[in-house]
Order: structure tokens, then C-alpha cells, then sequence
């Protein structure tokens, strides 16, 4: 039940992350001026005829995030009070501490006028919570907790996963995030069009004039190269060292196939001239893109957590 | 130490030969017509403008070549704004007279060589208002401290976001039709660009001056800067899209200089809304 609730928080996070980029691909987030009021009613009886234009999207944003909020307030109760694993619970304390910081971080981009570091900041964030929220339904999973069980019964103990494979892994997942921080900026300094062309840059290979914002979004095309190479390294890694491991297989058959379609979504957004629904798409897919990387490298570190996974089996989490 | 004496008292009577020639360059000697204009860099501070002797400058700001056409406004994302304008939107950014040449919303004023004058700050309000869900005007001018008064005349929510780089920001909402509120600019800028984050598509723009020298041109691109003192200056005119340009221009005593901004541009022949 507890990991039915997580992966709602994980779910509703997506819807979380895809409302926050449309309110800044619409340069919506000032069209609700003050916080956390909105136009000075309560934001919770804001009458809905007044969420017009740009307002829909940033009162929705608030919306929503406020039930994350609520949802993950219940969530880290509910490991607190369920979970045996004391990491584990501190873990959810954690998430609801990102959260509430997430909520300030808002507030506080709203009331500073967009800062591009507050709201870059908000944006990084926000990635990192919800790779928590993933991180805590994979950690209450039942194939997480049966992990061990599976192992030592009829097939005999399988192979454990090499320790380079979880490097490799590790380092594409982080990658991955640098790669979306510098996404972030690039967004919040209005660079997303400042190479305009693609698949060439001002009809080059490389751009033929630089300034600040051309180096963010080069840099952007750049990391998209690196990790579509990581991303390919660690899936072929995975396919020829442990091809029947289904737990590692398949998120790296997603991860590929996400990567193929988030660099298709990028070039799209250039394209298209940053139409706001593929643009916004793009920041979710590149989230998803993130986090199916971090699934991966958890189970690749998955012996690390055998003792802890067999405590809590006992627990309330297995249900 | 004697040196330094030698030296200070030679800069203090240079000073003092300076102002005299400057207070009788200004009016404070004998009135020589034939002289080249004063210079209001030595103005004494306080000084008013004396607009019995004062000039002016006029002229016409015109483009050259083909102006772009203006954006169309698409108003769907609020159904009060659609029901507000029956017609096609379009916005403001090109204003060409009937002659295809003369340029409307374009913000000429004095940027500079009007030395220590000093007016008075104007009681009546500057008024920007949200009608239509349009800005209106979409370009003005107003003084500092001046009071400005917004108002939403629309029966829809308007936040009205001023976006200066040397004045304070600010962003305040107006979510019932009628609200009117007042701001002032403390420090002159040209231009502070206003939008409202609701409606994409609204802006406007205005210019703040610590002097009354300014104008803004309607679509036959004329404009009339009244009651300037003699002296040289820098006129701008400004235009959202095309940039500035200036011109040096000297008036006399009740002198009169007409001028001619001329903007290139290139692209698809304007439709005036």
C-alpha cells in the first residue's frame, strides 16, 4: 500500500514537473504577482473564472504543487511510522524538507521577479525531489524487497553486478543531471533560441560568434552528445554483462529509447521555435530520462542495500 | 606648501573668471543677439527656464524601406478579451501614416546639454490604462516623480509589471475592473518597458525624464519640443524596434529648428491597425 501511495507522489510529481515547465514556457510565472496569495485571495479560493491566460498555468502550478506537498507530507509519515529502516524514513524527512524548500524557492522567485538563479535553482531542485520520490517507491517496491529471497532460492545466487558497471552508471545519472542544470539555465536566461538553427549553428558545425548566452545553449547541444554517449555505453554494458538480468535490462531499454525521444524533442523545440507544449515536454521527458538513469544505477548498487531491504520485509512496506 | 598655495589660488580665480562669463553668457549681462547661443551647461543651479526667450524644435520622424507588418494578437486565452474587441488585433509596433512613410509611437526628447535648469515636478497624473486588453497609449512620456496613475478599465484581471534597469521594479495585480493604483519613478530612464504577464501580448512603453522636453509622435510622425533655452543639444528619437538615433541641433533665443528623423527598415509593407 505504502509503495502504491509513493509511486502516486512519483506520478503526481511528473504532473507537477510538466505544469512548472509550462509556466515557464508561457513566461507565466509573474502573471500571478503575489505569494503565496494570488491576487490577494487565499490561493485555495482563488475563484477558478479568474485562472485566464497565463494565469491558468501558474495557479495550477501552485495548485498542484501544494497536493505534492500535502501527498508527501502523508508519505513521510507514513514511512516513519511503517518503515523499519532508519535510513529509509529519514529519507522520506528528507523529501518533505525538499519540498517545503521547493515551495520557498518558488515563493521567492516570484516575489524577486524571476531572478535566474533563484529560479534555476527551483528548477534543479525540482529534479532532485523527484528523484527521491522515485527513488523511495523503487526503495519500497516488492521487487525491491524480495531482492534477496529471489537470489538465494532455486536459481541459486545470480552473479553480482560489476562494480564498473555501477561507475558507469553513477556517472551517466549524474551526467544526465548536469546536463538538465545546464537545461535550466539555459531556460532562465532566455538562450533556448540563441542558436537558432539545427542541426548546424549558424549554419556551422560550431557557432562562428559567441557570446554568454550562445556558450549556454552550445553547451546544452554538447551535453546532449555526452550523454546520449553515456547513455549508450551504459545500456550496451548492461546488455552484454548481465543480458538476463531483467531488472537491469529493461530500465536500460527505456533509457534508451526515452534518450531517443528526449533529443528529438530537443530539436523540435528549436524548430518549432519553442512551442510551449514541446518545449515543456522536453523538460519532463529529460526528468523521466533522469530517473529511469537513477533506477538503474540503484540496482546496480543493489547489494549495498540487502541488509536493509530483508529488515524491512518484515514491516508494513511489503504489503 | 607655498606652491600649493600659487597653485590653489590660480584654480580659484579661473573659476571665478568662468562663472562671471557664464552668468553673463545666461542673461545676466547685456543681451547680444548676434552671439552664439548660450550654454545652459553653465547655467546657475536653480535656474527656471525664461519661455519668453525660450526656442523650439520640431520636426517629422519618417522610415525608410519596407516596415515590417505588425504581429497579429491572438486574444483566445481569455474569453473577456476576445468579447472586449470584435476586430482583429494587431500590435502597435509600426505606426505608418497614409503617406507610407511617417512614423507614429516614436519617443523624441532632450537626452542631453540642458545643464542645471530645473522644473517643476507636474501635479496632474501621467495614465496608463488597461482597456481592451490593451495598453493605452502603448509609448508616453512622463516626469520623475510625476504621478502615474494605472488603471484597469477591463472586466477581466490585468498585473501591470514594469521592467526598468535603474528605477525599482515592481509588479502589482488588478483583479477587478475599475482598481486604479499610483507609481512614481524617482530617477529618469528611457525607456521602462511595462507588460502584463497575464496577456502575452500586452505592452507599452514609457520614457522618464527629469525635464519636459519630450514627445511622442501619432502617425503623421510629427512632434514639438515647446519652451527650450537656447543652447545645443543632443534630440533622440527612440522607437521600440528600429533603435534611436540623435541629432545635434543649436537653437538661439526664440529660435525655431525643424529636423528629420529618418529610421531604415526592412520587410514586408505595415498594416496599420
Amino acid at each position: 500500500m505504502l509503495h502504491k501511495f509513493s509511486r502516486l507522489v512519483v506520478a503526481s510529481t511528473v504532473l507537477l514537473i510538466l505544469a512548472g515547465s509550462l509556466v515557464t514556457s508561457h513566461d507565466a510565472g509573474l502573471s500571478v504577482p503575489d505569494w503565496p496569495t494570488s491576487y490577494g485571495w487565499n490561493m485555495f479560493t482563488f475563484p477558478p473564472r479568474m485562472w485566464v491566460a497565463n494565469i491558468f498555468y501558474e495557479h495550477g502550478h501552485r495548485l498542484i504543487a501544494s497536493t505534492v506537498g500535502f501527498f508527501t507530507i502523508i508519505l513521510a509519515t507514513w514511512l516513519w511510522m511503517k518503515d523499519s529502516r532508519p535510513w529509509l524514513r529519514w529519507f522520506g524527512v528528507a523529501a518533505l524538507g525538499a519540498v517545503v524548500a521547493q515551495g520557498l524557492l518558488g515563493g521567492l522567485t516570484v516575489l524577486f521577479f524571476l531572478p535566474p538563479a533563484v529560479s534555476t535553482a527551483h528548477a534543479a531542485l525540482a529534479e532532485i525531489f523527484f528523484c527521491m520520490t522515485v527513488a523511495i517507491a523503487l526503495f519500497t517496491s516488492p521487487g525491491w524487497m524480495r531482492g534477496d529471497d529471489d537470489a538465494a532460492d532455486s536459481h541459486g545466487p545470480e552473479a553480482p553486478v560489476s562494480a564498473t558497471l555501477g561507475r558507469l552508471a553513477t556517472l551517466t545519472t549524474i551526467l544526465i543531471y548536469v546536463q538538465i542544470l545546464i537545461g535550466a539555465t539555459m531556460r532562465h536566461t532566455g538562450a533556448g533560441l540563441a542558436i537558432p538553427d539545427f542541426p548546424l549553428m549558424f549554419g556551422g558545425i560550431v557557432p562562428d560568434h559567441w557570446n554568454a548566452r550562445i556558450a549556454i545553449h552550445f553547451a546544452h547541444r554538447l551535453g546532449a552528445v555526452v550523454v546520449a554517449i553515456a547513455v549508450a555505453s551504459t545500456a550496451v554494458s548492461v546488455w552484454r554483462r548481465h543480458p538476463d538480468r531483467v531488472e537491469l535490462a529493461h530500465p536500460s531499454l527505456v533509457l534508451v529509447l526515452l534518450t531517443i525521444v528526449q533529443l528529438t524533442l530537443g530539436a523540435l523545440t528549436i524548430i518549432t521555435r519553442r512551442d510551449p507544449w514541446i518545449n515543456s515536454v522536453h523538460v519532463v521527458f529529460g526528468a523521466l530520462v533522469l530517473t529511469t538513469s537513477l533506477v538503474l544505477t540503484l540496482r546496480t548498487w543493489r547489494v549495498k542495500f540487502a541488509a536493509g531491504a530483508m529488515h524491512a520485509k518484515s514491516g508494513e512496506v511489503a504489503a | 606648501m607655498r606652491l600649493r598655495n600659487v597653485w590653489m589660488g590660480a584654480m580659484s580665480g579661473t573659476m571665478a573668471v568662468t562663472l562671471a562669463a557664464s552668468v553673463v553668457a545666461c542673461g545676466g549681462g547685456p543681451s547680444n543677439k548676434s552671439a552664439e547661443p548660450s550654454a545652459p551647461a553653465g547655467t546657475p543651479p536653480g535656474m527656471k527656464v525664461d519661455t519668453a526667450t525660450a526656442g523650439k524644435v520640431s520636426g517629422t520622424v519618417t522610415v525608410d524601406g519596407a516596415v515590417p507588418k505588425n504581429d497579429a494578437i491572438k486574444m483566445n486565452a481569455d474569453p473577456v478579451c476576445i468579447k472586449e474587441n470584435k476586430d482583429p488585433q494587431f500590435q502597435a509596433t509600426y505606426v505608418v501614416g497614409s503617406d507610407g512613410k511617417s512614423l507614429g509611437n516614436v519617443f523624441v526628447y532632450v537626452k542631453d546639454g540642458l545643464g542645471n535648469y530645473v522644473y517643476d515636478t507636474p501635479t496632474e497624473k501621467a495614465t496608463i490604462d488597461q482597456k481592451q486588453c490593451r495598453y493605452h497609449p502603448h509609448v508616453f512620456g512622463m516626469r520623475t516623480n510625476q504621478p502615474l496613475e494605472i488603471i484597469n478599465s477591463d472586466p477581466t484581471l490585468h498585473n501591470i509589471h514594469a521592467i526598468p534597469k535603474t528605477n525599482s521594479e515592481f509588479n502589482t495585480g488588478q483583479p477587478i475592473q475599475g482598481m486604479k493604483m499610483t507609481h512614481t519613478f524617482d530617477k529618469p530612464e528611457v525607456m521602462v518597458p511595462f507588460k502584463c504577464d497575464v496577456h502575452g501580448w500586452m505592452n507599452a512603453y514609457v520614457g522618464v525624464l527629469d525635464h519636459p522636453y519630450f514627445a511622442v509622435t501619432k502617425d503623421d510622425g510629427k512632434f514639438e519640443l515647446k519652451d527650450v533655452p537656447a543652447g545645443t543639444y543632443t534630440i533622440v528619437a527612440w522607437h521600440e524596434k528600429l533603435g534611436t538615433q540623435d541629432q545635434k541641433v543649436t537653437l538661439g533665443e526664440k529660435d525655431s529648428k525643424d529636423i528629420t528623423f529618418t529610421f531604415k527598415a526592412a520587410g514586408p509593407t505595415a498594416t496599420n491597425n
